[in-house]
């Protein structure tokens, strides 16, 4: 015969199993994918856990997916297979890419209103936040690790050349004289770059106050089309062709591959990603410093230099429930302390102003030197309609056909006019050809 | 008489072949449908809004001077591989079907970097051959020549070519080792005892007798060369520098994991499959027969 009580017993262990949120009132789960690997993936995770142990009603459970690209297909394969993540960071160049897919993408402003929690976009950081904001200025996603081009340079070896390291260079005049001198110091080369295209030919165009495309550089629209072969961009390309003769300048690869060339002292400047600081300190074995990306003194510069990295999406396909607790952790991430933590840790950029003020005032800057250069390029000027960031679609592609031009231009295939004409009328056909997906 | 093992149940062969039926479907078969159906078709990455464009995607890439260029470098590469690969392997195994001491530890050696993943390979000689930091390029750049493989194009082919190639020599070895050893050996001492070179006998004899082993390898290395060698682009040039290592199988992956143009890099997957088809076609159908055995 079935003792009552054992199928009591069984009936409450299966009700358990099968619906425990209903027995132990569970937290509501938010899943976030990110794409830090290494050092910075085990801050995420830290940051995480305090949000976790800060309340007890939402569990933010933060999985790696890989790099940038790898972590934006398996959100959207997610997507497509109809079981997405709450929140998914992307990077800066797919920014057009996900806004486009306005059925998949939850903008924050909804999301944070719909919440009912305090929400300012005015505590943001405008340059920061600018790349991530509608042309009405309602913000889609929330800015989470940002970081901007500076110029990093070698101590010992302005020592060695004679130069004075509190005066490092602010044109690039000075920056070839200074490669001159480091020539003649019996130095390889004088100076090189990561991330060619986003640093030469994006930041330089914010940077110098001229467009990259037109309609505000794609944010009034997609029918931009890219003017990046002005006068003042050819000349600058073709500098850099042309000091490699003497040089001056050394092409080191694409993407941070030339890192090498600085840690290894065959170059002594170099103009890398403000998030380059953390590595630099390991690998260098040498004193450095950074200062601010130099410019043409003729033209606009300096106005401000905007950012990469990469922020954070809401996906559609959730409960009202689901987002609250999206909600809740975005203000925490917002938080000053989390956000000075963060920055101080990484290298990025505070994303509230309230961040920065509380990393001034705990003498941060003044410990340790040169790392406020990055916020005060952003924030030195209000930015403008050629300064505030850039939206193109295809844009992934397009870095690669800058590359490809450069590349060719540096080899002498080509002059930079022409390498540039060529790369913008093919950047023409890819912007039409988004156009035409989306429409 | 022949003798064959007749199956009495009409069920149990088929069975047999059932798992190998399901996994050609599901991982060949039906993705190569997938790509052709999403080869007429422009789509967003999210699967929003999917239009029917017919050959519009074909028309663009046909067009486009970067996929022009690209089918023109995969050319190149391709057979660079394939006769640097099958060369070196056939060098290799005449001289290992001679040698009678110490053969195995020759053989195990030659047959090691088969076990290399492309992708391990690849770093590996990505390192050795970085301008900065490489070990090779500082031996390059002290008898005077400029390698800097990130600029030059043809520099990046040839290592390239060189990374690719070498781990597929492996394989050809093994493939060319075990030909010779079936030619017979009445056949080489009759030319000996008429007074042939070594240089004679093999070229007379020996080569031609391997003629169904060489093109069995020149359609393997030419397939390797057009898809597997995925990994040893993406490790040391990533298409750069200005397109020179660009191959079809780069591109593919560009296009759709990094680009996500979907259309637009499942037409050009359907173009390289129906490459490989043809290869494969060519294989079987006429030069399985012309090779006289």
């Amino acid at each position: 015969m079935f003792n009552l009580r054992r199928v009591i017993l069984i009936g409450a262990l299966i009700t358990l199993v099968i619906f425990p949120a209903t027995v132990l009132a569970e937290p509501i789960t938010v899943n976030w994918w990110f794409a830090h690997g290494g050092r910075l993936g085990e801050k995420v995770q830290e940051i995480v856990a305090n949000y976790n142990a800060s309340q007890s009603q939402y569990k933010v459970v933060a999985t790696y997916k890989g790099n940038y690209t790898d972590t934006m297909n398996a959100g959207i394969a997610a997507f497509r297979s109809k079981n997405p993540p709450h929140i998914l960071q992307v990077f800066e160049v797919g920014t057009a890419s996900m806004m486009a897919a306005k059925g998949a993408v939850k903008p924050v402003y909804e999301v944070m209103a719909e919440s009912g929690l305090p929400f300012d976009p005015k505590v943001y950081l405008s340059t920061v936040t600018g790349y991530y904001t509608a042309p009405d200025g309602r913000m889609l996603s929330m800015p989470f690790n940002s970081s901007t081009p500076v110029l990093y340079y070698n101590l010992e070896a302005f020592k060695k050349a004679g130069l004075n390291p509190d005066k490092p260079p602010k044109t690039w005049t000075e920056v070839a004289e200074y490669s001159r001198k480091l020539v003649a110091a019996g130095y390889p080369g004088g100076f090189s770059t990561a991330w060619i295209s986003w640093i030469h030919l994006e930041n330089f165009s914010a940077w110098h106050n001229v467009p990259i495309g037109t309609k505000a550089n794609g944010f009034g629209g997609m029918d931009t089309e890219f003017v990046f072969n002005s006068p003042l961009h050819v000349k600058h390309i073709q500098k850099l062709a042309d000091w490699q003769k003497e040089k001056v300048f050394v092409y080191g690869g694409r993407r941070n591959k030339g890192n090498a060339l600085f840690s290894s002292g065959q170059v002594a400047m170099y103009t890398e990603s403000s998030a380059g600081y953390a590595g630099f300190k390991k690998t260098c074995k040498f004193p450095f410093r950074t200062s601010m990306l130099p410019y043409w003194p003729d033209a606009g510069a300096p106005q401000n230099t905007i950012i990469g990295g990469a922020s954070l999406w809401v996906m559609q396909g959730h409960s009202a429930e689901e987002y609250k607790g999206v909600a809740s952790f975005f203000n925490y991430l917002s938080k000053p302390e989390v956000q000075a933590d963060w920055h101080q840790f990484t290298g990025y950029l505070p994303i509230t102003h309230a961040a920065y003020e509380l990393t001034k005032k705990q003498g941060f800057y003044e410990k340790n030197p040169g790392t406020e250069t990055a916020l005060i390029q952003m924030t030195m000027n209000n930015p403008t309609a050629n300064s505030k960031g850039l939206r193109f679609g295809n844009f992934v592609q397009m870095r690669a056909i800058m590359y490809d031009t450069l590349e060719s231009i540096f080899a002498e295939k080509q002059s930079a006019q022409q390498g540039l004409n060529d790369a913008v009328g093919k950047g023409n056909k890819l912007l039409r050809q988004f156009e035409k997906a989306y429409k | 008489m022949e003798k064959r093992v007749i199956f009495k149940n009409r069920v149990l062969p088929y069975l047999l072949v059932a798992p190998q039926i399901i996994i050609t479907l599901v991982f060949f078969i039906w993705p190569a449908f997938m790509a052709l159906y999403q080869s007429v078709q422009q789509e967003d990455p999210f699967g929003l809004k999917t239009t029917f464009v017919g050959l519009d995607n074909f028309a663009y890439i046909f067009t486009d001077a970067i996929y022009l260029n690209s089918i023109k470098v995969t050319m190149i590469f391709s057979f660079s591989v394939a006769v640097i690969a099958m060369s070196t392997a056939l060098f290799l195994a005449a001289m290992a079907d001679r040698v009678i001491r110490g053969a195995t530890t020759y053989k195990t050696f030659i047959i090691w970097p088969y076990a290399v993943a492309p992708v391990a390979a690849a770093v590996l000689w990505y390192f050795l051959f970085n301008p900065t930091v490489g070990m090779i390029s500082f031996f390059l750049k002290a008898i005077g020549i400029d390698w800097n493989f990130t600029l030059k194009g043809g520099q990046a082919m040839v290592l390239v070519i060189l990374a690719s190639a070498w781990r597929q020599i492996s394989y050809n070895f093994l493939f060319f080792l075990a030909g010779l050893q079936a030619i017979p050996k009445s056949f080489i001492e009759a030319a000996a005892i008429d007074g042939a070179s070594p240089a004679k006998r093999f070229w007379t004899i020996a080569f031609p007798l391997l003629s169904p082993t060489f093109f069995f390898l020149l359609v393997m290395n030419l397939v390797y060369a057009f898809c597997d060698t995925f990994g040893v682009i993406h490790a040391i040039t990533e298409g750069g520098p200005n397109e020179a290592t660009n191959i079809m199988v780069f591109k593919i992956y560009h296009d759709s994991f990094e680009s996500l143009d979907l259309g637009g890099s499942a037409a050009q997957s359907v173009i390289l499959m129906f490459i490989v088809i043809a290869l494969t076609v060519i294989q079987f159908r006429y030069i399985e027969r012309k090779v006289h055995y």
